[in-house]
């Protein structure tokens, strides 16, 4: 796991890694929904970097530092969600 | 992952997570304030602003090999994401050489695709051991 943020009143923030913003494409009739890469089996996952909270920690981490492991990611609605 | 942020999963590890779980959930609790990660994988919901209830099984390679994504009314199967893990790992361990049928679980019999078995699997594989 990464190393640990500094404790303090600011979200911690994160996001995708490694993903070059799409250059501004010459064409304006070009939608921009195109741009966004769609997730595949057989492909990378996007790598990414997130705070945590892990047994009484605040953290950080990161997809890539899991290689060599397999990883299950799960997704949510939200705190309290019930199921 | 979800787009609370690490104080909220706290209080919810903490106050809710660790009367269901003995010492609280083992691993990371992800924050994804503005849904950008999410987004990246195809599960941020701009309209509702959350994300939807999605699995991902992320290989040593760091390959996706298998999703799943539900709406949030619906919860997940555990058992079911844990015999995917073992039969991607079954397969890899094989090289690619095996594979596993409809319904396999660690201890029934693979598939080895090849000449051989081009419109024979009704020989070695029954209908009635996917669910057996």
């Amino acid at each position: 796991m990464a190393e640990k943020p500094k404790a303090g009143c600011a979200r911690p923030t994160g996001g995708p890694v490694g993903q070059k913003k799409p250059a501004q494409a010459d064409d304006k009739t070009q939608p921009q929904e195109e741009v966004k890469k769609m997730i595949q089996v057989g492909k990378p996952a996007p790598d990414f970097s997130a705070p945590a909270y892990h047994k009484g920690d605040f953290t950080s981490v990161q997809l890539s530092k899991f290689l060599g492991k397999w990883v299950v990611l799960c997704f949510y609605p939200g705190d309290f969600t019930f199921v | 992952m979800s787009v609370d942020s690490v104080f909220v999963h706290k209080m919810w590890n903490d106050n809710e997570l660790v009367k269901m779980v003995n010492g609280g959930v083992p691993f990371p609790m992800l924050s994804d304030g503005g849904g950008k990660v999410g987004a990246a994988f195809g599960v941020y919901d701009e309209d509702a602003g959350v994300e939807n209830r999605g699995r991902f099984i992320i290989d040593p390679d760091g390959v996706i090999q298998a999703y799943e994504v539900l709406t949030p009314p619906v919860g997940r199967h555990v058992a079911e994401t844990l015999r995917q893990i073992q039969a991607f790992q079954l397969v890899r361990a094989t090289g690619g050489a095996e594979a596993t049928p409809s319904g396999w679980k660690p201890g029934k019999i693979t598939l080895k695709p090849g000449p051989d078995l081009v419109g024979k699997v009704w020989q070695v594989w029954k209908t009635d051991m996917e669910s057996d």
